[in-house]
């Protein structure tokens, strides 16, 4: 595939204060990619270098193997859907989209025609003459949208572009947003905070915290093989236990040995081992690797979410199986339910649910306010 | 991390016109104030007109004929003071509920109101005042409809009385306005907590109303004292002239082309004012607001 | 409303409009008294008309709130967005000062102090008269620029920085974008700011009485110089068509300024 884009060792800092801390990343042709991380991870920054909305401190942004680094947003083939739209409150639907068209002088015609085929793409062709201001929060984005791509851009941004909508409108323009993706071929560039989206929506995930990039992969990679435990967090649910690498395929924590897949480790490293908590089987007491005592369960619909406390470190574990507080049960893991990690800066700052609440987890999740 | 993104800077070409016009045309007039101030007819350094200010003497008749020796501009600056605190006062008195009536009428009804107080405050002030020179006079309206009652005549043109209504007249919507608007963002819940918590309606006016509307009468007192202190027309015309004000000896000096006392006047006036607001903030800051 | 509000509201527009409505009535009347109400006529309006001097002041008040007005307002709005776009907190702090300060000082200082200044340079260029048309102007932007930058200077803050943003990411290069995008949005408080520096301007009496010579003489100068003399109800006439001219301004600007705030508020229902 053809590379579009291209971050060489970028840094960038505010106040002194590292934002950006060399990322090199490319970008393909045809591409959904996602840039994913929690607040003030850095996402938003690289998503406005590429449109030319900030300049970086040291590296360079090429665009097909030619630099841009001082080239102003109005001349780059690269268009953007902002956070809250940026609609023209002045200007309605119709002259919103053909905004980019008139500022290229585009024969009054082919504007009617291009504008209207780009109003019918999103769904909104009798809405041309509508005030912007007028319509819902889902129309307003597919202005933007239309607007973003009027141009045929190589490269459309997206910078959290779904953060404003309810979640049922959100579950259908990611559909529709990967949809338009597909049909016109163009590179998106997706930033958002919300790891679910990234899963659904994405060929590549860029995962990023504080600066710094901490997995490049596809939506399977970055889930079942975390690099690290902030990855191995913040994509889904994770157990994250201390183990030590006894050999190729054999690993032990919790007081046991188990097998696994991984190998490449040095003969009794310490190591990360994440289990994710659909992966674990319950089993009578004896039969099991481990065994622990049930401290909370939670009915999800689905499924319970259950805390066991399992000599002392409190695991989450998802089941269909119905348990009680306070019972006994034992675990069983199979080898691919185990992953191994490299130990990082993040060991030990994750993956465990001795202080576990949902309401908590939702309330430290700022979400999108970035 | 909003204003981080936001891209500013760029500016400078915009600014640069007025940058160099204010420095002209507002912080140079107000050097040569004290240029003026400290200089004599020659332009060499003197503290002469500003003594002249706190020393100069003249001698007023008093009511049984004697002559009094007083400290002329001192007695014209506390005359000025007292009528300005008077009108400021009575302005506060009566705009204060009229404020907060109309912040308590209906939308539509709000907007009328704060039209109709603004008519008269978009009206030549001189006009204005005019109007009350015809009305006041000795043969005015007011005394035609008192004899018409078989009363009056009453005299009050060339009192203080009628510089004090000229006053307050003319700054009346000044006091008005700044008091509404704070009072018309006050948040209604705000009252209902108040009322819920146990406060009757003067309880509530005195407790929450009151304390939160301080800003717009700061300003409002502001707005009504700075130009009643200052000015020098209303005086000449509702005070037939015998009621010098600081305005009046400012502008008699401008006259007189005696620029640099002129200058030493407006120099004191000034910064008796800069001083007297910069206390006066502190203090309401201090005291009213609860600190901070 | 209750009864005594009322009441009171009442009796504090009677006091506000009186005076006004007195002047209105007496133009009409026959007689010269100010307090009997002969019979009606326009014959001072006809006098009005024929004042030389009064309608030179009138033309000249107008030709000097235009002028100060069309200044004021684009150099204005120049500043506010200057002002907007500057970084550091210092520099906002200290323009805000500055334009500050001719809202607060006394008018009187103002007049006074810009006075000084034009006398002083007329000197040093040996001018007989040191104050002109040029000199009033000069006060009169003077006095209007703050009004302008204070309304102007909201509307940029309340407007949405992405949008700046979105104009440049579609092609539209940066000293375009601000015709196309900014301009358009902060356009009502750009109105509002030209129609108070016009009424400023058209109303202001005591800089220009410092800051203006003999040859230029407006409105509000004759004015005082008519009432320095006798009473005469020519006087009524003028001050009757002032009034007119005054409140039809005050509506145009209560038009405008109720659509923009229509407009804002159906923008923030939406986006709540």
């Amino acid at each position: 595939m053809k590379k579009i884009i291209e971050l060489k060792n970028i840094s960038k800092a505010f106040d002194g204060e590292g934002v950006l801390k060399n990322i090199s990343l490319d970008i393909h042709d045809n591409e959904f990619i996602t840039l994913l991380g929690p607040s003030g991870c850095g996402k938003t920054t690289l998503l406005r270098m590429i449109g030319g909305f900030e300049q970086p401190d040291e590296g360079d942004i090429m665009f097909l193997g030619e630099r841009i680094n001082d080239m102003p947003p109005h001349k780059r083939n690269v268009n953007t859907v902002f956070q809250k739209y940026a609609l023209f409150p002045h200007l309605n639907v119709f002259e919103n989209v053909a905004f980019p068209l008139r500022e290229r002088k585009v024969p009054k015609a082919e504007i009617k025609e291009k504008v209207e085929s780009m109003l019918n793409l999103v769904m909104l062709g009798s809405f041309a003459k509508r005030s912007v201001t007028s319509l819902s929060g889902g129309q307003q984005q597919r202005v933007a949208i239309a607007r973003a791509l009027i141009n045929h851009p190589q490269v459309l941004l997206l910078d959290e572009p779904l953060g404003a909508l309810d979640l049922k409108l959100r579950k259908d323009m990611q559909q529709e947003l990967k949809k338009i993706q597909q049909s016109t071929g163009i590179t998106f560039i997706f930033v958002t905070h919300d790891q679910e989206e990234a899963l659904s929506m994405s060929d590549t995930i860029v995962v990023l915290n504080e600066g710094q990039i901490q997995q490049i992969g596809g939506p399977l990679d970055i889930y079942n093989e975390p690099k690290n435990a902030f990855v191995a967090d913040f994509i889904g649910e994770s157990n994250i236990i201390d183990g030590t690498m006894l050999e190729n395929y054999r690993v032990s924590f919790s007081g046991h040995t188990f097998g696994c897949l991984d190998k490449g480790f040095a003969d009794g490293e310490s190591v990360d081992v994440v289990v994710r908590p659909e992966d674990v089987d319950i089993v009578p007491c004896e039969d099991g690797e481990l065994s622990g005592v049930v401290t909370q369960v939670t009915f999800m619909g689905v499924h319970n979410e259950i805390i066991v406390d399992i000599g002392g470190f409190k695991w989450m574990i998802q089941t269909t199986d119905s348990v009680n507080v306070g019972q006994r049960i034992g675990i069983s893991l199979e080898p691919d339910a185990i992953h191994i990690m490299k130990k990082s800066k993040y060991s030990g700052m994750f993956g465990d649910y001795s202080s576990y609440s949902n309401e908590l987890d939702e309330l430290a999740d700022p979400g999108g306010d970035e | 991390m909003h204003k981080r993104i936001l891209k500013k800077g760029g500016g400078g070409l915009a600014l640069a016109p007025y940058s160099l016009w204010s420095v002209l045309f507002i912080l140079v007039p107000l050097i040569f104030v004290a240029y003026y101030a400290f200089t004599d007819s020659n332009f060499r350094f003197t503290t002469e007109n500003i003594v002249r200010f706190f020393t100069a003497t003249s001698s007023i008749k008093e009511d049984d004929g004697s002559l009094r020796e007083v400290h002329t501009y001192l007695v014209i600056f506390m005359r000025s003071l007292k009528l300005a605190v008077i009108s400021t006062f009575i302005c506060l008195i009566f705009g204060y509920p009229m404020a907060y009536i109309m912040a308590r009428a209906k939308a539509r009804t709000q907007k009328t109101l704060v039209t109709l107080i603004m008519i008269p405050m978009w009206m030549n002030f001189l006009i204005r005042t005019y109007a009350w020179m015809t009305i006041l006079q000795d043969t005015g309206i007011l005394n035609g409809m008192l004899s018409n009652f078989g009363l009056g005549p009453v005299h009050i043109i060339g009192t203080e009385t009628a510089v004090i209504i000229g006053m307050v007249y003319d700054y009346f919507p000044y006091m008005i306005l700044p008091i509404y608007s704070i009072m018309a963002k006050m948040d209604l819940k705000l009252l209902e907590a108040a009322r819920d918590l146990g406060c009757n309606s003067f309880g509530v006016l005195r407790r929450v109303v009151f304390p939160l509307s301080l800003p717009g009468v700061i300003s409002g007192i502001t707005m009504v004292l700075i130009p009643s202190i200052s000015t020098f027309y209303i005086s000449q015309k509702l005070g037939n002239g015998k009621f010098f004000l600081i305005g009046d000896a400012i502008e008699g000096q401008y006259i007189a082309n005696n620029l640099h006392f002129a200058a030493a006047i407006a120099f004191i006036l000034m910064t008796i004012l800069l001083v007297c607001m910069g206390l006066f903030k502190y203090i309401t800051a201090k005291y009213v607001c609860g600190g901070e | 409303m209750k009864v005594s509000s009322k009441i009171y509201t009442a009796l504090i527009f009677i006091f506000l409009f009186a005076p006004i409505l007195i002047l209105l009535v007496f133009s009409f009347n026959e007689s010269k008294s100010l307090s009997v109400f002969s019979s009606f006529s326009l014959k001072w309006y006809e006098e009005l008309l024929n004042d030389r001097s009064t309608l030179e002041a009138v033309k000249n008040t107008l030709i000097l709130a235009l002028s100060a007005t069309i200044i004021s307002t684009v150099m204005g709005t120049a500043a506010a967005f200057g002002i907007y776009r500057i970084r550091k907190e210092w520099q906002k702090m200290l323009l805000n000062t500055v334009t500050n300060i001719p809202m607060i000082n006394p008018d009187i200082i103002t007049g006074i102090s810009m006075m000084l200044v034009f006398v002083f340079v007329g000197r040093m260029f040996r001018e007989s008269t040191s104050l002109n048309f040029w000199t009033i102007l000069i006060a009169h932007i003077t006095f209007c620029l703050p009004y302008v930058i204070f309304q102007v200077l909201p509307k940029l803050q309340q407007m949405d920085g992405s949008l700046i943003e979105a104009a440049q990411d579609l092609g539209c290069p940066p000293f375009k974008t601000f015709f196309k995008v900014t301009l358009p949005e902060i356009l009502p408080g750009i109105i509002t700011g030209a129609i108070m520096a016009f009424t400023l301007s058209l109303d202001d009496f005591v800089i220009s009485y410092f800051t203006s010579g003999n040859d230029f003489q407006t409105l509000p100068i004759r004015i005082y110089g008519m009432t320095k003399k006798t009473v005469t109800p020519k006087m009524y006439a003028l001050a009757t068509i002032i009034f007119f001219v005054t409140l039809s301004l005050l509506l145009l600007n209560n038009i405008i300024d109720n659509e923009d705030r229509d407009r804002v508020k159906q923008k923030n229902e939406k986006q709540a």
